[in-house]
């Protein structure tokens, strides 16, 4: 397969997205199979730092998009920009780290292509020199291979932890200043300052063992039981994100994407189904524990220790032998 | 305000999940189906932003015949009307087909906004919203936690990474996906689900919408996920499986 893989990097205020490099060493190994070369895009206003940097890995070329309209993220400008920068590349394939922000301008750029965003893979095949991409339905209960069709370029999208970013090859490219035509009327939303709620008083990361509760509870009353088996390990409580959108356990102790990021000594997730967006929080762990009543729960993929069954009956059970075993 | 609010059904989240005969998809004949839960949210703050600043709530949903009872169901909570974008094979269109056939529906009603969640527990692909809002040529902000009225326009709450937030100012008529969590989901009342059989369903086909089914990215093959680790599945009762946890915990991993 000729053309190339491009692969557009994230950085915000000139620190990397450190996802970006998982993406990168993912279209390394693709480029390999299929032949093909590789080539990075920084996105921003002053990049030519972050340009030099990204050219010392092994690349066939490294742009440097560079716009005064980029200095903060928006949608259009960097819709407008890429469009641009992809016109001009003309890549086969565009690969983004699947963040927050690739989440909110990927799919309206696929959409200028009249392709789709194939997003969160979490690995690739090469079929007859195309890449076929593997991402989770069903919250990870199942599988799908997925293939792109149509003309190029194709559009995809990789999942946190899914390409090891110490595989990354290093090397010497060569840097082109890319300068889209951007003007300011073009972009609608005005983005203010990112902010954080309020200093965390928990800090889960910190953590030896951490006892994380999810949906298997039930109600808020029940909470107390996952509770005590955490005070019986000397573990930190936790939970996944619906708990904490219930206001059974307060913000500051949801794991996961949009809470904290751990990888304590050990992780006992009781009736966590293990949602992908629980997972990338967690699965650093260093051994993992589930307990839930769904054999079938994508928990028990990442689990090093699995009890299928009702916790109503397993934890109480637990913090008796915890108990008995401390002395 | 006039707001549309697009919904998805989607099988019960506890449901057990069976890849049917050709491989491509799960069978669905035997499984329960209730709303998208990021849509369920969604809706919830359509209705509040018409309690407190008036206006209309439209409930659009492109789905099979059983997706009435969902459309049924966001009527119960308060939604005015619905469009029904009757269709028994979705999935012969991908993402850009989908958001084609809900743009075509909404546009001619002309919305101040359109709500819908972020992702669907399915497919998962968290694009439709963004994608109907490049089709519809309107301004988009996704995972948003809080939306309020700025008098030139609205205020949304972007959630971030790791717990930071952004606020993002925006004119409308916009397009925003939202976050599981961001309000109290309400129930249906005797009198709203009582209600609901009266409000209007207007029905759309495929067809009357000139979407033809095309794909961007096919599905090949469904598969039941590889186990990553070797799991240590402790059985027995639940005195013995927890017996056995605790030897692990103490012996090989440490901890007690």
């Amino acid at each position: 397969m000729s053309g190339s893989v491009l692969v557009v990097m994230e950085q915000r205020g000139g620190a990397w997205n450190r996802m970006s490099w998982e993406t990168l060493a993912a279209a390394q190994q693709l480029a390999v199979q299929t032949g093909q070369t590789v080539t990075a895009a920084v996105v921003g206003s002053g990049v030519a730092g972050l340009a030099a940097d990204l050219a010392t890995k092994k690349l066939d070329k490294v742009y440097a998009v560079d716009h005064p309209l980029l200095a903060a993220y928006t949608a259009d400008g960097f819709t407008a920009a890429i469009e641009q920068l992809i016109k001009h590349a003309a890549p086969s394939l565009v690969l983004f780290p699947h963040t927050y922000q690739v989440r909110d301008f990927a799919p309206k750029l696929a959409t200028r292509f009249g392709q789709v965003l194939i997003s969160d893979t979490i690995g690739f095949r090469v079929d007859a020199g195309a890449p076929v991409f593997a991402r989770q339905l069903f919250q990870g209960k199942l599988n799908a291979d997925v293939k792109p069709t149509g003309s190029a370029p194709h559009f995809a999208s990789i999942q946190a932890g899914a390409f090891r970013a110490d595989q990354l090859q290093p090397g010497s490219a060569a840097v082109e200043n890319f300068a889209p035509t951007l003007s300011a009327d073009q972009i609608r939303a005005k983005p203010l300052e990112p902010f954080r709620e309020s200093a965390r008083a928990v800090d889960l990361t910190a953590a030896e063992i951490i006892v994380s509760v999810g949906r298997g509870i039930k109600e808020k009353e029940n909470i107390p039981i996952v509770e005590e088996l955490a005070k019986a390990l000397g573990a930190e409580l936790a939970a996944s994100r619906p708990i904490c959108d219930s206001g059974w356990l307060p913000m500051e102790r949801q794991v996961g994407s949009s809470g904290q990021t751990v990888s304590p000594k050990v992780y006992m997730a009781v009736g966590i189904s293990g949602a992908i967006q629980h997972l990338v929080g967690m699965k650093g762990a260093k051994t993992i524990v589930a307990i839930n009543k769904d054999a079938n729960a994508p928990i028990f993929e990442v689990a090093d220790y699995g009890i299928v069954g009702d916790l109503f009956e397993i934890v109480p059970a637990l913090v008796e032998e915890v108990k008995k075993a401390k002395g | 305000m006039k707001i549309i609010v697009s919904i998805k059904q989607v099988p019960v989240r506890d449901s057990q999940l069976r890849i049917d005969a050709g491989g491509r998809w799960i069978q669905e004949n035997d499984l329960s189906f209730e709303i998208n839960e990021p849509d369920a949210y969604a809706l919830e703050e359509a209705l509040q932003l018409k309690e407190k600043h008036g206006g209309e709530v439209i409930a659009l949903c492109a789905g099979p015949a059983r997706a009435s009872q969902t459309i049924r169901e966001a009527l119960a909570k308060g939604a005015d009307r619905a469009i029904h974008i009757e269709e028994e094979h979705l999935t012969a269109f991908d993402t850009l087909g989908i958001a084609t056939m809900l743009a075509k529906a909404a546009g001619p009603e002309k919305p101040d906004l359109i709500l819908t969640g972020l992702q669907s527990d399915d497919l998962g692909y968290g694009q439709t919203g963004v994608v109907l809002a490049e089709i519809l040529g309107l301004p988009h902000a996704t995972i948003i936690m809080a939306v309020e009225d700025n008098g030139a326009g609205i205020r949304v709450k972007r959630e971030l990474e790791d717990g930071w937030f952004q606020n993002v100012e925006m004119p409308l008529p916009a397009v925003l996906t939202i976050q599981s969590g961001i309000n109290k989901l309400r129930y249906a009342t005797l009198m709203g689900i009582k209600k609901a059989k009266t409000k209007e369903v207007k029905r759309l086909t495929v067809a009357e919408l000139g979407v033809a089914p095309a794909a961007s990215a096919m599905i090949e093959k469904v598969y039941l996920p590889q186990r990553t680790k070797q799991t240590q599945m402790l059985g027995g009762s639940a005195k013995e499986a927890a017996a056995k946890l605790v030897e692990k915990l103490k012996f090989e991993v440490r901890v007690i």
